[in-house]
């Protein structure tokens, strides 16, 4: 029972939402505040390279976290305040990647792979359907005999003709 | 079987050397020891550097240091540093090396550093820098696109950023990039 009621409180730990946001950071404004969290959450902490802003630790997730929502109070669209970071730390800032043609590979990558499997299998397959398979030759006279022989007369050992 | 068909056939058995080949290439790319696959292109090449203004550290004599600095036609090195940052001190007999002896202008950022820390190891160390400025909030680190510490940026004569090394300035760096790049923007 013990052991039960701590799985279940350990369960319940690793169930809270985890996030790094400090209460002394959080917009007075919930409608702000919600715009920023959602924005924190596609930003990616330059420190910690995986890890959005919104839950990393790091300090310098921290300074940006609080700089989004100084662009946000001051009147940012979401849009300006991440072109606002895309100027300071590039693309990869951000989680989704801009569609631009350095990023056609990334976007169009994918599919163009699928198409060029699908081309294979079809190509092969119409290729089969042009040349079927070759029919099997006819048994010979010889080969005829020597099947018959064999299913006929078991007992005759089929090794050396005698 | 037509001649094309046995061409065909043979180009197959040339299937796996070519997949072995494009493996190799993206096996030496991404194993090779000296890509750092956590390093970051910075998007402040070729920008004019960020308006900025900085303090100099409390308690030090001296100016601070402010983006009208760098447009004085002079190719200067503007190094983020701390006390707290190990790769730093490593760093810091470079930076010395290229204020004193290649006599190039050097400027510091004093980025996130208690002013008393500061102080005392730039007195330990020697202080290299014609000017710092003192970033207490990272603000300035921010504009800069600074990640982490250290991390030096080389200025030219107009007041462009043209390159930027994050991390410590190794010696290959130094006499490979450094010093060659300081050398062609100064002429």
């Amino acid at each position: 029972m013990k052991a039960l009621s701590l799985a279940l409180g350990l369960l319940l730990i690793g169930l809270a939402p985890v996030w790094a946001v400090e209460p002394s950071e959080i917009l007075d404004d919930p409608i702000l505040e919600a715009r920023a969290r959602d924005l924190s959450r596609e930003l990616r902490c330059l420190v910690c390279q995986n890890q959005d802003i919104d839950s990393s630790n790091a300090d310098l997730a921290r300074d940006l976290r609080v700089l989004v929502r100084e662009r946000l109070v001051a009147g940012d669209s979401d849009d300006q305040a991440k072109a606002f970071l895309v100027a300071r730390y590039g693309d990869f800032v951000l989680f989704n990647p801009p569609m631009k043609p350095a990023t056609y590979v990334l976007w169009f990558g994918p599919a163009l792979m699928v198409l060029l499997g699908a081309g294979g299998i079809i190509a092969y397959l119409a290729r089969r359907r042009r040349n079927p398979a070759i029919p099997a030759a006819p048994l010979s006279a010889d080969e005829r005999q020597r099947l018959e022989r064999l299913l006929s007369d078991t007992d005759t050992p089929e090794s050396h003709p005698q | 079987m037509t001649t094309g068909r046995v061409i065909g056939r043979r180009l197959a058995y040339l299937v796996p050397l070519a997949v072995f080949g494009i493996l190799a290439v993206y096996f030496a790319w991404g194993l090779n020891p000296d890509r750092d696959p956590r390093a970051l292109p910075s998007v402040m090449i070729d920008q004019p550097v960020p308006e900025f203004a900085l303090p100099p550290i409390t308690g030090m004599d001296g100016p601070g240091l402010s983006a009208a600095d760098l447009r004085t036609g002079e190719v200067t090195l503007v190094n983020f540093f701390a006390s707290w940052c190990v790769p730093c001190r490593l760093e810091h007999r470079v930076l010395i090396e290229l204020a004193t002896q290649d006599k190039v202008r050097l400027f510091g950022i004093n980025y996130k550093n208690k002013p008393e820390e500061a102080r005392a190891w730039l007195a330990e160390l020697g202080n290299p820098y014609a000017r710092i400025g003192a970033d207490m909030t990272g603000r300035v680190g921010i504009d800069w696109g600074v990640y982490g510490l250290p991390e030096t940026f080389i200025i030219d004569r107009s007041g462009r950023i043209r390159y930027r090394r994050a991390g410590q300035i190794d010696r290959q760096t130094l006499n490979e990039t450094i010093r060659p790049l300081i050398r062609e923007l100064s002429q």
